[in-house]
């Protein structure tokens, strides 16, 4: 990597850097060395089998399971110390698989909650609306009764009041309409043409993976195994191997 | 007419008793799933504080205002050093809570003495066809009333109220939007505790001010949030205005003990219809 250069802020170093990080449940390590680094304006699929530690590594890095081991920087500046509303602050944006908006409040009382994530900034209820359109149509109804994608939509809009430095999402395409995945994959797309903000993706769906990321991490046995190009998304025989074993 | 006044005055005489003995112990035990049996120890620190502060001289609502806010203080300092650690317990904070009503009750009793000198109740009496009511009583109704509303306005306007309701349903996910959980379950305490000094207040210059005066609120409060279920709106209200209907009956049928034994009576009925209380059920109903 970049060590040996001087550090330009923004340019060379990662924004996100996770190295040999072990994290499980009950003492039982289900990450056992994960090493990872996300860069400026990347977008990067994170696929694996189903129950290999995806959300596992989602929720280390934000701080709702403790790292047991290793170390997790954002933008330089380790986080392993750091409760979880801290490190949100910090700049993770974490839009959980299964999408956990609070279904008896309303689209607009979701999105305050997010204010909490703004501390000495205003607030921007409106940048989260100009991303999601729907979501200022729906404002005054509660969450709950969304659809699966609107919830989506809410979840990832929650974390956007923020202005994140980078986005975790898992699994944003389960339980989706396939049209409505594809909306979201653009808008995301955009946003990160325009904002330069990098996205982790866990995705299991090949479409949005294609349509969205520049290089995909493989994990196998709690670690990274194998670093995939745009190319390797292309090809069908590649992808099919690390997806469905 | 005199009698069914009289009966009205009853029941919404019963109905601010048990929603001020109940209002602290369902916001803590609704937000935050714990079962505080200290609530009555709360309210008599309230009252303590209040009757103390009243004899300074102060105002009555000032010498109130005061008792809430020393509970609500109190509150929050054994929700950082006990309470904190016990999320997720229930057991071990009913027994923690239980303690510390022993060591209050105790405490006080060594400190204070078998009893504090009271206040006299302000206010005369009103006649209304035949029959005189105490006004301060009514002025109880009103305030158990307004303070209702209050809290309504509290949990669904402010932004410390959606917060809240947001850290209840998903703690972790809260945390992960910024909120800083450990400090809304602290406020959420407090808030609990100086309702519970509030409750002291107001009913310091009807009573007798004692260290175990607590347990006469602890009956009805805990009928009125077993009634109630999880949610302070659309439960603890309409629990208190259906047992305060009871015990008013009752009483005005048979005496203060029957209306007791009718509360009671009420509860193990109401318990067995509808486990989850009138909340659970409403929220069932709605879907
Ligand atoms: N709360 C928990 N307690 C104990 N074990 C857990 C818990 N959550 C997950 N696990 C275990 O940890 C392992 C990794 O789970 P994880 O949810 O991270 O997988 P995943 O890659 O996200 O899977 P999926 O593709 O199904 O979302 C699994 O073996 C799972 O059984
Ligand atoms: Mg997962």
């Amino acid at each position: 990597m970049t060590d040996a250069m001087p550090p330009v802020p923004g340019l060379s170093m990662p924004v996100l850097s996770v190295s040999g990080l072990h994290a499980g449940y009950g003492g039982k390590p289900v990450l056992q060395g994960v090493d990872l680094a996300i860069r400026p304006g990347e977008i990067v699929a994170v696929i694996g089998r189903n129950g290999v530690g995806k959300t596992t590594l989602m929720r280390a890095l934000i701080g709702l399971l403790p790292a047991m081991q290793g170390e997790i920087r954002l933008s330089g500046n380790p986080l392993d110390t750091l409760p979880v509303h801290r490190r949100a602050r910090a700049g993770i944006g974490y839009v959980p698989q299964g999408r956990d908006v609070f279904g008896r409040l309303s689209v607009e009382e979701n999105l305050r909650v997010a204010e909490s994530l703004c501390v000495g900034r205003r607030p921007d209820l409106q940048r989260a609306y100009d991303t999601f359109p729907i979501l200022h149509e729906r404002r005054r109804q509660r969450a709950g009764t969304l659809s699966g994608g609107q919830q989506q939509m809410l979840a990832i809009a929650r974390v956007l009041i923020g202005q994140p430095s980078l986005l975790l999402l898992d699994e944003p395409s389960e339980g989706i309409q396939p049209s409505i995945v594809q909306d979201i994959s653009r808008i995301m797309v955009a946003l990160n043409r325009k904002t330069g903000i990098p996205i982790m993706l866990v995705e299991q769906n090949l479409d949005m993976i294609r349509a969205m990321a520049q290089r995909c991490a493989v994990m196998d046995k709690g670690r990274i195994t194998a670093d995939l190009s745009a190319q390797d998304l292309q090809d069908r025989s590649i992808m099919r191997r690390h997806l469905a074993v | 007419m005199a009698s069914l006044l009289n009966l009205l005055y009853q029941c919404g005489d019963s109905f601010a008793f048990l929603v001020l003995s109940a209002l602290g112990l369902a916001v803590i035990f609704g937000m935050m799933g714990v079962i505080n049996l200290a609530h009555g120890e709360f309210i008599m620190c309230g009252a303590m504080v209040t009757v103390s502060v009243a004899r300074l001289g102060l105002p009555l609502p000032v010498a109130i205002a005061c008792g809430a806010l020393v509970a609500g203080v109190i509150g929050i300092v054994l929700e950082r050093l006990v309470i904190r650690h016990l999320y997720g317990r229930p057991l071990d904070s009913i027994v923690a809570t239980w303690g510390i009503s022993l060591i209050a009750t105790q405490g006080t009793l060594i400190l204070v003495g078998s009893s504090l000198p009271g206040v006299g109740t302000p206010f005369t009496s009103v006649s209304l066809g035949g029959n005189s009511y105490p006004v301060y009583r009514l002025l109880l109704i009103a305030v158990a009333v307004a303070l209702l509303g209050a809290l309504y306005l509290l949990f669904n306007v402010t932004r410390y109220g959606t917060v809240a309701r947001a850290t209840i349903a998903l703690p972790h996910m809260a945390e992960a939007l910024g909120v800083d959980t450990g400090r809304v379950y602290s406020l959420t305490f407090g808030l609990g505790a100086a309702l519970a000094g509030l409750t002291g207040g107001l009913y310091a210059p009807t009573m007798t001010i004692v260290p175990t005066m607590g347990g006469t609120f602890l009956m009805e409060a805990f009928a009125t949030v077993v009634i109630g279920g999880t949610d302070v709106f659309i439960g603890t209200a309409p629990a208190a205005a259906v047992l305060g209907v009871v015990k008013a009956l009752a009483t005005s049928w048979e005496g203060q003990l029957i209306g007791q034994v009718a509360l009671l009576v009420a509860v193990i009925a109401m318990v067995r219809v509808l486990p989850r209380g009138v909340s659970g059920w409403l929220l069932q109903e709605r879907g």
